[in-house]
């Protein structure tokens, strides 16, 4: 298999630029400056089927389309590395290990938006992340690759680190802006969409680290290569972060539309001690649970979104036979009840309101109407929200409590209290 | 101008209008918490959400604009649902404290439970716990964050209206609370309407909490007279509770909407200057220090008026009082008399700022310029009463001890045959004067103040004079009738329609054009 993303990862000092140079390093910016016009570029991505890998899936190439170029203001790219998803650690494995691919995959977006400023925001605890990026900025910078009339051209960009502060939301795009700004990190309402008014009111596209590390290779070996290397509508290869049950948790970089149970038993080793599995988390904990039975699903956007799941992050939490769901499902609600922003009432207070009830099933003292209810109340969180994360909160823990019914029904059955 | 459907209806609104500003224009009232049409919108309540065909999911109506060929429902099976939905989320961690909340009665969880909720409870015992309850905030406003929905009505109030900026919201989640900034206090001279906005007991009034039950409230429109803005208020008042505080008849003061003065808010000064209306008050006319009937009130002015030459009256009309008391006074000393009228003391300009406050703190100004003419200072009148000048000084409200000094008040008592002040409220100069007439406040009277703009608006009484007291041209045209020349008017409306034939900046108003909006002088 053709490494794409993961190419450089096991140079020695794959972060410097001299590495990144000798491994045909900013050869596609070049090309994309020298040789093509914006509107090239932005074609070449779309025919490459190059999806959003933050987790939303939204098709990349479209998305800079939809910057208006009549407008005067400045158009801004923001680089989304909040990378808050639990599960997920790619982007962090880029920033490390390849920060000068991220870099070149910015320089060819900003000049396809015709950005000439571009901020990344990284997760606040990210501070090696950090690090390295900004040392790769300054490296770019002294040696012409940002800056001043990039590689001799006329194109000029500057690119900015800013860390986060801690908090999940902010890696939803708006919030994203929101804290960019110095505000508190509170969802907007759309429209208007970023791609018109974002940063500071200017257009902006918002694209996540892995997105931007595919946008090289893909200049430089054209579109219709990456798109063969994936699924039918979701090109090229992705970072897949394994966890949990199994015996070799870590990063893989595999072609979309793998299938989920090659990813655990052939790449990631199976599940430990010979136990069973007992369910998968396959993008990121917002993703709706998965069972033992649909592990044979393709690992892209439509497949996973056609049996009610999602690709998301590509986060994938591994559980064995030894999980017990309510616990499962209590940890994922009192994620969601501590992150939630806070902004609008039916995630606010749904959240905690979840989260409350899946306490009292865990740890005993609820009653059958407790569970009775706790359907109703999770669905009526999602679809009434100003951001999607009062969509996750229902479609996550509500898969729990309707895939494994039976593990709530014991659990009052075994601790109801009984006045 | 796009048109669209609501609940079968069909509109056409301008572009940009959004579903729940239409759906009002069709007398449809979607319920909101966070919208507040003077506030930028936030969206967050997500009580107002209505279904919009073609739309997978429900959209929120205070954001959303129209669209041609839209069609919205705003009570679909859908819609109602979802509003229990809201409704119970909104209740989760909200206390069951009605029975102590001041906002009881006058809440829009109240409301839109009866309205829109009612279903049976499934609520978790236990309530997230929050910092603040009965929490000073400042000199005004007492905050109770358990209460609190979130809204940001407050906030936005505090970004965008006054700027001052002393609300956020902190923490996160079902721990979010509304709070002012550390080391910050809420102290605008506009905090109060943060009380008018808030849609639940969260915001409080410090000088309002516990005081009455807004249901035994009566209310009544009328106009703050606390300066020449004329801001349009409610006053809320009670009179079936006796045993309150003081006997205080008025209970609080409400701004009234009107787009084309405060729109929807009043400064702090104005909403609290109410206590005056039953403090203080001068309850009977009084000769020197015998109280006395009204009937020998008047007939003492009468002697002195049909013995003296008109160069020999000064009257010293106010700014304070209405159209129609200025205009007979106008009738008799002016015309009828020929005395010296004049309105304008020598006050020092009060506070002000670009947006509400004026400092020109009488209400009438521009009525009194219109009725009386541009007038010299007060201080010819009182120099020629205190140089003996004057049989008669009659002095309408103005305090002369804190505008001229004592001394010279005293000066004047001594010189002046009768010296007569007509007031509602006792003052130093009731001290020095001969003879004091209580007059009635603007709570208690039916008439007109024209204000900076030149707008004339409608105050109404909301209740008798207290004591004796009469209001102002009354009292004046009692006097006129002692003088065997009486002014036959039964009624303010009376005056106004005479007011309205004789003063040209008057021409073509009446009491039912002037409405609740106010009509502008013509020039």
């Amino acid at each position: 298999m053709e490494k794409v993303l993961t190419r450089n990862f096991g140079l020695e000092n794959s972060h410097r630029l001299a590495t990144y140079l000798k491994n045909k390093g900013y050869e596609a910016a070049r090309k994309a400056l020298t040789q093509m016009t914006p509107a090239q570029v932005i074609e070449e991505i779309k025919k490459s089927n190059l999806r959003g890998l933050g987790g939303a899936g939204f098709p990349t190439g479209m998305k800079w389309g939809f910057i208006p170029q009549a407008n005067p203001k400045p158009k801004y790219l923001v680089v989304n590395g909040d990378e808050g998803e639990p599960g997920t650690f790619k982007d962090k494995y880029i920033f490390e290990r390849d920060p000068h691919a991220l870099l070149e995959g910015i320089i060819v977006t900003c000049y396809a938006i015709a950005s000439h400023k571009a901020y990344v925001y990284v997760r606040g605890e990210y501070v090696k992340s950090m690090q390295t990026l900004q040392a790769a900025i300054d490296e770019a910078n002294s040696s012409g690759y940002l800056g001043k009339g990039i590689m001799g051209t006329t194109f000029d960009l500057d690119v900015v680190v800013h860390p986060g502060a801690g908090a999940y939301i902010c890696g939803e795009e708006t919030a994203l802006l929101e804290s960019l700004e110095g505000k508190k990190g509170f969802p907007r309402l759309r429209p208007p969409f970023p791609a018109v008014v974002g940063l500071f009111g200017c257009p902006t596209v918002i694209n996540n680290v892995e997105t931007l590390a595919c946008v090289g290779p893909i200049i430089a070996n054209g579109g219709g290569w990456f798109a063969k290397l994936g699924s039918p509508k979701n090109g090229g290869n992705r970072l897949f972060c394994v966890s949990g049950h199994v015996n070799k948790p870590g990063v893989y970089e595999l072609p979309n539309g793998t299938t989920l149970r090659a990813i655990i038993y052939e790449h990631a080793g199976g599940v430990p001690n010979g136990r069973k599995l007992k369910a998968v988390i396959p993008g990121g904990i917002s993703a709706p649970v998965l069972t033992a039975d649909e592990i044979d699903v393709k690992m892209d956007f439509d497949s996973l979104k056609s049996i009610g799941s999602m690709a998301g992050s590509g986060g994938i939490i591994v559980m064995d036979d030894t999980t017990d769901m309510v616990w499962a499902a209590m940890v994922a609600a009192r994620f969601f009840a501590h992150e939630s922003c806070g902004q609008c009432s039916p995630c606010r207070e749904g959240s905690g309101w979840v989260y409350n009830n899946l306490k009292k099933l865990y740890h005993g003292g609820a009653r059958p109407h407790d569970l009775a209810n706790l359907p109703g109340i999770i669905g009526n969180i999602g679809g009434n929200t100003i951001c999607a994360f009062g969509d996750a909160v229902t479609m996550s823990v509500g898969s729990y409590v309707l895939k494994f019914r039976e593990e709530f029904e014991n659990k009052i059955k075994e601790r109801v209290c009984r006045i | 101008m796009p048109n669209l459907t609501i609940d079968g209806q069909k509109i056409e609104v301008p572009a940009g209008t959004t579903i729940l500003q239409a759906a009002e224009k069709l007398g449809i009232e979607i319920p909101r918490y966070c919208y507040h049409p003077a506030l930028p919108v936030a969206g967050n309540c997500r009580i107002c959400m209505v279904e919009v065909e073609k739309q997978p999911k429900l959209q929120i109506a205070c954001y959303t604009p129209v669209a041609a060929g839209m069609v919205v429902k705003t009570n679909s099976p859908k819609v109602l649902e979802a509003r229990k939905t809201v409704l119970e989320f909104l209740l989760v961690n909200h206390p069951l404290d009605c029975p102590v909340c001041d906002q009881a009665g006058e809440c829009k969880l109240q409301d839109y439970y009866m309205e829109h909720g009612q279903y049976d409870s499934r609520l978790a015992s236990v309530k997230v716990k929050k910092e603040k309850k009965a929490f000073s905030i400042g000199p005004t406003v007492m905050l109770d964050q358990e209460r609190c929905i979130l809204c940001t009505r407050c906030v936005r109030f505090t970004d965008h209206i006054t700027q001052t900026c002393e609300f956020g919201v902190f923490e996160r989640g079902d721990h979010s609370q509304v709070d002012v900034y550390p080391g910050k206090e809420l102290d605008n001279k506009y905090s109060g309407n943060v009380v008018d906005i808030c849609p639940v007991g969260a915001l409080t009034d410090k000088d309002f909490r516990f005081k009455c039950r807004v249901w035994y409230l009566d209310h009544t429109r009328s106009v703050c007279p606390g300066c020449s803005m004329g801001c349009n208020i409610d006053i809320d008042w009670d009179k079936s509770r006796p045993h309150t505080q003081k006997k205080e008849r008025v209970m609080r003061l409400k701004p009234r909407h009107n787009p084309n003065v405060n729109n929807y808010w009043i400064c702090d000064s104005g909403r609290y200057n109410y206590h005056f209306i039953d403090e203080n008050r001068i309850l009977s006319p009084q000769y020197l220090d015998k109280l006395v009937p009204w009937s020998e009130a008047v007939e003492r002015i009468a002697e002195i008026l049909q013995s003296t030459k008109p160069e020999r009256i000064g009257v010293l009309a106010s700014a304070q009082l209405t159209n129609e008391d200025l205009f007979v006074i106008r009738k008799l000393f002016k015309e009828t008399l020929k005395a010296h009228v004049d309105f304008k003391a020598p006050e020092r300009p009060g506070d002000s700022d670009d947006f509400l406050i004026k400092a020109d703190k009488n209400p009438n100004t521009a009525g009194a310029l219109a009725i009386l003419g541009a007038q010299a200072d007060a201080q010819t009148i009182v120099q020629k009463a205190r140089q003996g000048e004057l049989d008669l000084l009659y002095v309408f409200g103005h305090d002369l001890v804190k505008l001229f000094g004592e001394e010279t008040v005293a000066q004047i008592a001594r010189k002046v045959k009768l010296f007569v002040f007509q007031g509602s409220n006792i003052n130093d100069t009731c001290g020095y004067a001969h003879l004091n007439l209580p007059g009635s406040v603007y709570a208690e009277k039916d008439g007109t103040f024209t204000n900076c703009q030149q707008r004339v608006q409608r105050i109404r009484p909301a209740f008798f004079p207290l004591g004796d007291s009469k209001g102002d041209w009354e009292i004046v045209s009692l006097l006129a009738g002692q003088l065997g020349s009486p002014l036959s008017y039964k009624d303010s409306q009376d005056v106004f329609n005479d007011i309205a034939k004789t003063v040209a900046g008057f021409a073509g108003m009446s009491y039912e054009k002037i409405s609740d909006q106010g009509m502008v002088l013509k020039k």
